[in-house]
C-alpha cells in the first residue's frame, strides 16, 4: 500500500519534472523560462520526496525529507526571483510577444539609463 | 512486485531525459541568464534524484547529500545573480 501511494506520488513528480524542463526549452524568453520551469519543477521534485518518504516510512528520513521539501520551496522562490531581478537590470530583452513592462517603469532614472546605455 | 520493476527504469530515463534538456538549455542558451535558469533547475532536478535513490536503496542518510545540493544550489545561483547584475557580493 505504501509502495502503490508513494510510485504515484514519484510518478506525478516526474511528469511535472518533464513537463518542466520541456518549457525550459521550448518558450522564447528568460522570463518566460524562469516562470515556466520553476514553478512545475518546484512542485515535481516536491512531489518526488513525498512520495519517497511515504514509500520508505521511517520517522528519521520522514524529519529530514520534511525540512528538505520546505527549504526547497523557499529557496527556489527567492533565486527565481534573484535570478529575474538580475536579468532585467543587466539589460535582458525581453521576447517580441510580450505586452508590458511595469518593473521598467518603476525603475529609477539611473539604473534605467543603465540599462539604456548597456543596450545601446 | 513486477510493475516496480518495470516502472523505476521509465522514471530514471524521464529524470535523465530532463536532465538533458537542462543540459541543452546549459550548453547553447542565448544569454548567460538563460544558463543561470537551467543551472538552478538541474540542481532541483538533481535533488529529486537522490530521492528516487533514496527510495530504492532505502538508506536514509541520501537525504543529506539532497538537503546539501539544495543548499549548495541554492547559494551558487545567488551569487551568480549578483555576478550578473555586476554588483561586488558583499553588498
Amino acid at each position: 500500500m505504501n509502495e502503490t501511494i508513494g510510485l504515484t506520488l514519484i510518478v506525478t513528480g516526474v511528469l511535472f519534472d518533464i513537463i518542466g524542463c520541456i518549457g525550459l526549452v521550448r518558450l522564447p524568453d528568460v522570463y518566460n523560462r524562469i516562470q515556466a520551469s520553476t514553478k512545475c519543477v518546484v512542485l515535481g521534485t516536491t512531489l518526488i520526496l513525498i512520495g519517497s518518504l511515504v514509500w520508505l516510512a521511517s520517522l528519521a528520513a520522514m524529519i529530514k525529507g520534511l525540512i528538505c521539501i520546505l527549504f526547497i520551496l523557499i529557496t527556489s522562490a527567492t533565486a527565481a526571483h534573484a535570478l529575474a531581478r538580475a536579468a532585467h537590470r543587466s539589460g535582458v530583452e525581453l521576447c517580441d510577444q510580450s505586452v508590458v513592462d511595469h518593473y521598467a517603469d518603476d525603475m529609477p532614472a539611473d539604473d534605467a539609463k543603465n540599462r539604456y546605455e548597456k543596450q545601446a | 512486485m513486477t510493475y516496480i520493476e518495470l516502472l523505476v527504469p521509465a522514471l530514471i530515463a524521464g529524470l535523465l531525459l530532463c536532465c538533458a534538456l537542462c543540459l541543452y538549455r546549459i550548453s547553447n542558451g542565448p544569454t548567460a541568464a538563460d544558463r543561470m535558469v537551467a543551472i538552478d533547475i538541474l540542481g532541483t532536478v538533481v535533488v529529486g534524484f537522490v530521492a528516487i535513490v533514496m527510495a530504492l536503496t532505502g538508506k536514509a542518510y541520501l537525504l543529506d547529500v539532497a538537503l546539501v545540493w539544495a543548499l549548495v544550489s541554492f547559494v551558487a545561483t545567488l551569487a551568480l545573480a549578483k555576478y550578473l547584475v555586476g554588483k561586488r557580493l558583499n553588498e
